[in-house]
């Protein structure tokens, strides 16, 4: 379609985004468009305000935590490549395509989905969930009505459960084991649209 | 209890049974007297007369109304027996009953379920019930959907079972029936459709998501806009005669489709406009703002009855198109009547409509049995609609974001259930016309009471059985529990950030336009001015706050007490009061309005406790062995939007306990976000945690409308104490008026 077109081509590196993400044409075009969207001042950036807009976003309980996944560290701004790589990490996975150990891991597997998610409990980035996090993390959460002893019993069990190593946090690879059961790629992954 | 369950039972029976008897004694005694007294002179003044003529028909009809009530007394007394079989079904039950015992009365069944009386006077309230209560954003993103279930399906499964029947009486297995094609296909269109009193009375017990309630309440209420042109349609085809139909006569039928739906929904679309643009000056009568609601949305059924357009489809878009609006420009108290009021009538329509179904069977005179003819009906329209449901999916699922699965259309398929429209129409038939007619109304009863009945028993089974097979049979683990909770809410939150749901382009221009003209045309000054009132108030009280604590500060010499980690309780009352003061003024300055609470009052209420003492905490911790993680969860966890349950209930007004989550989790949100706001323009180091004890905020309101706030900055997962309550209690000043 001429406006599909169009549109790419306003897009720097469009290939180099389509082919390390996954999508195709049609699904950039549309990110493309929910970008210029929810960037008002039309700056070619987010920032975290245009997410802010977004009203649905404060009613999620992670919503914040989302926002702030988006933005790598020190960055105050996310560009249109940012943006669509992190929402490439919710592509379901191609079944498809065989194991190439010398590709690079695609970034819609599942180890890279299940990184995604350990990141938006690891604020600190240290590479564990401790503690401390994992009860931010519930505290949001969890309703009101639970006191804080209840709270901290839950981290304490959670935590007990999966840490493996008895340090009192949970790695990544701890989090990955405690999860094995789970369908991530079923869990993590929404349907883009054409 | 089982005891109990008979007495009353009994009671009924016999109350029933002692009215019917004293009425046909007094009728009788009357007539002798009313004789007597034309024949003889009057002896004297009657000091008392027994005056039943006087008073029978509204006394009948009182009477009748109490004795449905009465049925659904006895029907909810036992709480297992209507877990299991639908209380539709019981109803049906006890119309069987007393209609038994009327017949053995009357030796005629003198009160059966008239066109007349059903369509006017009970099915109105029932259809606008589901119109007002409608989710409205599930409704119309799924409309697609729900169209062409409702037309093509509707238009299938006529065409499917009238062709089908046809086809087997040809065959030979129907016996010798006066009966032709179109007339088969008459009958075809009448029992196609599904029903939504049906439907809501039996999904009520079943707890299905809510796409897929939608999918079967929304296909029932639409396809009456098919229903009644096909039935037309046919009706005047028999009329006519085979010999005179062309392609005429058929395009006229198509287009007649068109004008029909359309036409209804304009209709009810206009009455909704009225009804909003009533109540926005009603201020004045807020005593009967409710009653304006009924009669117009009566007045849209009738209307559209009037004019030959679908009454039904007339009345549901009236309810979905005012909702919002009324809800906006009424009274609080005229609300929640309205919502009462409208379930009251819903309600009792339902029960009276179940109990006549039944009390209408026992009556000889219209029982014509076939055997072939009513065993085939049933089979074909239970196989066509599975075949049919399964096919338009197929075809829905290649364009629908979210597949519907199999599961889904199982239920979907076992869910067509018909009633008492069908009923009502197949008692309209003209016998002149139909010669079978009494053998219609046969197989349509048995019909109804096959799919209300025996679909309503099995379907919660059926459901349970179905999930049951694919759940996990092993208990999840509390990381497992926790971080699929966090799944949802991360899907939730990608699919609102990529925009991939909900937001398309019409709807965006669709938003824009309502909010620009709609609602300055339909609401009130006041309601439209309360939805960006909050915004504008709480710029406001941002920056003044911003500016208060710089005082503070310099007057304390730095921002130091901040930091202070001490034991110390503040007293944000004695403190901040002074500073409130200035405030308030300008705000009460901004058009208020007699009805708003004065921020005073608010401000007393919510001023949170403050407690710094962080070692007491370590105390109390961990108190209880024996308590169980996994129940905590499952009781506290946030549920994410999609399992938020549009519930549409028939009884149950829920003050809906998604909005107060959505409430809940909008303002923690806000908070964090003040809070990180205040830390980054103060250049304050966050502190370390610290526990505070928020007030609850006890009355839930209503959430009204969403709008966009003003920019935040970065957000930081620290808190900072003293900031963030001062914050937290503009907060819940503001969110006080959603």
């Amino acid at each position: 379609m001429g406006s599909t077109n169009s549109t790419l081509s306003k897009i720097p590196n469009v290939e180099e985004l389509m082919q390390e993400t996954g999508f195709t044409p049609a699904h950039i075009v549309r990110l493309y468009d929910r970008f210029e969207a929810l960037d008002k001042e039309k700056t070619g950036h987010l920032r975290p305000q245009d997410f802010g807009a977004i009203n649905r976003l404060a009613m999620n309980p992670i919503g914040d935590r989302i926002i702030g996944a988006f933005f790598s560290p020190g960055q105050e701004t996310v560009d249109f490549h940012s943006f669509v790589r992190i929402l490439a990490h919710f592509r379901p996975a191609d079944k498809k395509h065989p194991k190439d150990p010398s590709m690079p891991e695609p970034v819609n597997s599942r180890t890279s989905k299940l990184k995604f998610a350990f990141q938006l409990y690891d604020q600190d980035k240290d590479g564990k969930i401790s503690r401390a996090e994992l009860l931010q993390v519930l505290r949001s959460m969890l309703e009101m009505q639970v006191t804080e002893e209840q709270l901290e019993s839950i981290a304490d069990r959670t935590i007990q459960e999966a840490d493996l190593d008895k340090d009192d946090a949970i790695s990544f690879e701890e989090f990955r084991k405690s999860l094995e059961k789970v369908n991530i790629d079923h869990k993590m992954s929404i349907r883009f649209l054409r | 209890m089982a005891c109990r369950t008979c007495l009353w039972l009994l009671g009924t029976t016999f109350f029933t049974c002692t009215v019917r008897l004293v009425v046909e004694g007094v009728v009788g005694s009357n007539h002798s007297q009313a004789g007597g007294g034309h024949g003889s002179s009057i002896s004297g003044i009657q000091i008392v007369t027994f005056k039943w003529h006087h008073v029978e028909a509204p006394y009948l009809i009182a009477l009748w109304i109490l004795v449905a009530g009465v049925s659904k007394m006895v029907v909810e007394l036992n709480h297992n027996l209507t877990s299991v079989i639908p209380e539709s079904a019981l109803l049906i039950i006890i119309g069987w009953i007393l209609g038994g015992i009327i017949y053995g009365a009357d030796k005629m069944q003198t009160f059966t379920l008239t066109p007349t009386v059903f369509f006017f006077y009970l099915l109105p309230q029932v259809i606008l019930d589901a119109g007002y209560f409608m989710p409205n954003k599930l409704f119309f993103s799924n409309m697609g959907a729900i169209l062409v279930y409702a037309v093509i399906g509707t238009c299938w499964n006529a065409a499917t079972v009238g062709l089908g029947l046809w086809g087997c009486w040809l065959g030979g297995a129907m016996g010798d029936i006066d009966i032709g094609l179109l007339q088969f296909l008459l009958f075809g269109s009448l029992i196609a459709a599904v029903d939504p009193v049906a439907v809501i009375a039996v999904f009520e017990e079943v707890h299905v998501n809510e796409v897929l309630f939608i999918m079967v309440f929304g296909e029932s209420l639409l396809n009456d806009g098919v229903t009644v042109v096909l039935f037309n349609v046919f009706d005047a085809f028999v009329s006519l005669g085979g010999a005179e139909i062309d392609a005429v006569e058929i395009i006229k039928g198509i287009i007649s489709f068109f004008v029909v739906a359309f036409g209804g929904s304009l209709v009810g679309i206009i009455f909704a406009l009225l009804i909003s643009l009533l109540t926005r000056c009603t201020k004045n009568i807020q005593i009967i703002e409710p009653g304006f609601i009924f009669i117009l949305g009566y007045l849209s059924y009738l209307t559209a009855e009037m004019l030959s357009l679908s009454a039904i489809l007339s009345i549901v878009f009236c309810g979905i198109c005012c909702q919002k609006y009324i809800n906006a420009n009424m009274d609080e108290r005229s609300v929640t009547t309205v919502r009462y009021v409208m379930k009251v009538l819903a309600n009792g329509s339902e029960t009276i409509i179940f109990v006549f179904l039944g009390i209408s069977a026992i009556d000889p005179a219209v029982w014509v049995w076939n055997t072939g003819f009513i065993l085939l009906t049933l089979l074909f329209i239970f196989v066509f609609r599975f075949i049919g449901v399964f096919l338009l999916t197929w075809i829905l699922n290649k364009y629908r974001l979210v597949p519907l699965e199999f599961i889904d259309q199982v239920v979907m398929s076992y869910g067509g259930l018909r009633g008492a429209v069908a009923y009502g129409l197949v008692a309209m038939l003209d016998e002149n016309k139909f010669k079978e007619k009494n053998l219609m109304v046969s197989t349509t009863l048995i019909v109804v009471y096959f799919t209300v009945m025996l679909q309503g028993i099995t379907m919660k089974p059926l459901v349970t059985w179905l999930k049951v097979k694919r759940a996990a049979v092993t208990e999840l683990t509390l990381a497992e529990k926790i971080q699929n909770r966090t799944f949802d809410h991360m899907l939730v939150a990608i699919e609102d950030i990529s925009g991939q749901i909900g937001h398309n382009y019409m709807r965006d221009k669709w938003h824009n336009f309502e909010e620009r003209w709609l609602c300055w045309f339909l609401m009130k000054p006041s309601a439209r001015k309360s939805r960006d009132y909050i915004f504008n108030i709480f710029h406001q009280l941002n920056l003044k706050d911003a500016m208060s604590y710089v005082k503070e500060g310099e007057r304390r010499g730095s921002l130091a007490f901040v930091r202070n980690e001490t034991k110390a309780d503040v007293d944000f009352n004695k403190k901040f009061r002074a500073s409130f003061s200035e405030i308030m003024p300008d705000i009460m300055a901004d058009n208020m309005g007699p009805d708003h609470v004065p921020l005073s009052s608010i401000l007393q209420d919510i001023v949170p406790s403050v407690c710094l003492d962080m070692h007491e905490q370590d105390l109390t911790m961990r108190e209880s062995e024996d308590f169980n993680a996994h129940h905590l969860l499952q009781q506290h966890l946030y549920r994410g939007r999609k399992q938020h349950r549009h519930r549409y209930s028939r009884s149950h007004l829920e003050t809906n306990r998604d909005e107060n989550e959505v409430q809940e989790i909008f303002q923690r949100t806000m908070r964090s976000r003040l809070e990180s706001f205040k830390s980054a323009k103060m250049g304050v180091a966050p502190a370390k945690k610290i526990q505070t004890k928020h007030q609850k905020k006890d009355k839930p309101q209503k959430v009204r409308g969403e709008g966009t706030f003003s920019p935040f900055l970065h957000v930081r997962p620290h808190s900072h104490p003293l900031i963030g309550n001062v914050m937290c209690m503009l907060c819940n000043f503001m969110l006080c008026h959603f």
